[in-house]
């Protein structure tokens, strides 16, 4: 009793005392903040930095928005590394539990039902129009590839019955799909015209839509599966025979 | 400097948001901070609205708030299942046994 009542005190009293561990993170924070600060008021006021450079090449760059001109075009490159971080994650993911569904009905109410009815195809159609829109106002890959992640999220949390029954392929396919057509668009570029996401002029725009819904409808599948928590039911690596294992032919 | 009403919301944005920062490190209650965190990524997405930086707040709106939560509340709830001293994977086994004898037995 006397070392439980003792516990809870120290926990009690923890945020209250500093021992010489909390007060040198504390030391270091306030040199971080203090720095930080001076960096930012010492900032001159009115520099452009690089905007007007961008607002140079904006015609260049075969879209209207100069966010998403920086980001798949000037600097498409680090993009791209952000979509493979994204499929390296699921496969963190997928390599260490399978996913836990119940495996049985969910009482779900009418209304719950009502709302994802009525709020799936809606979020499909929001995401569609984010990855429209990302070439000339704020959206893009990653804002509509997340609105389509959260639909995912809805329909698992609905618990349907039809979400484990998924085959492990068809969503493996969609997962690297993005990613996969990025980096084929990428070497296309290279021999085309010596650059690593060089694309030519004329069809910078095409190019950029095509890879933003690839990446959207990928990025929107790895979410939904890193929420999922685990490979799907059907993918068991340790009974399947190793020669026919297909994940290093999908997974290089 | 021109001070408008908007200053003023900004100063209370600013305000809300280390007070909100404040108390999620603060609480002993993880499911508390969690809830605290996404109230805190949709702040985080106004102020980056008021930054004029409109692409940065859709993906933390969607992103932060709309995705880190349930992750986190699903990480937690599975974190809950588990009995002490024991891994994850067997948890999620052994319920699936659980749920199969029950199944039988019903």
């Amino acid at each position: 009793m006397k070392t439980e009542k003792k516990s809870i005190r120290r926990i009690r009293n923890r945020g209250k005392r500093l021992d010489a561990w909390q007060l040198l993170l504390l030391f270091l924070l306030l040199c971080l903040t203090t720095v930080l600060g001076t960096i930012i008021w010492t900032m001159p006021e009115n520099t452009s930095g690089l905007t007007d450079a961008v607002a140079r090449l904006q015609e260049q760059s075969g879209v209207e928005s100069p966010v998403t001109a920086v980001l798949l075009n000037f600097r498409g490159y680090d993009t791209l590394l952000e979509v493979m971080v994204l499929l390296l994650a699921v496969i963190g993911a997928w390599s260490l539990a399978k996913a836990p569904f119940s495996g049985q009905a969910a009482d779900t109410g009418p209304v719950q039902m009502g709302v994802v009815r009525l709020l799936v195809p809606l979020m499909f159609l929001v995401a569609a129009y984010l990855v429209w829109q990302g070439s000339h106002l704020a959206g893009g890959a990653f804002q509509g590839g997340a609105i389509l992640g959260a639909a995912g999220v809805l329909l698992l949390v609905t618990e349907l019955l039809f979400l484990p029954a998924i085959p492990a392929l068809p969503l493996r396919i969609g997962l690297v799909f993005g990613p996969l057509l990025f980096v084929v668009i990428a070497l296309f570029c290279l021999c085309l015209t010596g650059h690593l996401l060089g694309y030519p002029e004329q069809a910078a725009g095409g190019l950029i839509l095509l890879i933003e819904t690839a990446c959207a409808i990928s990025i929107g599948l790895t979410l939904a599966s890193l929420f999922a928590g685990g490979h799907p039911e059907d993918d068991h690596p340790q009974s399947v025979n190793p020669t026919e294992h297909s994940d290093k032919e999908e997974w290089p | 400097m021109i001070y408008s009403i908007l200053t003023l919301f900004d100063i209370i944005l600013i305000l809300t948001m280390l007070w909100l920062a404040w108390c999620l490190l603060n609480t002993e209650d993880i499911f508390k901070a969690v809830v605290l965190f996404i109230s805190f990524g949709l702040l985080m997405a106004l102020a980056w609205v008021r930054m004029r930086a409109p692409d940065v707040a859709l993906a933390e709106a969607a992103l932060g708030a709309g995705l880190t939560g349930p992750l986190f509340l699903s990480a937690l709830r599975r974190m809950n299942r588990t009995r002490k001293g024991e891994r994850r994977l067997d948890s999620d086994e052994n319920r699936e046994k659980e749920h199969k004898a029950n199944q039988e037995q019903g």
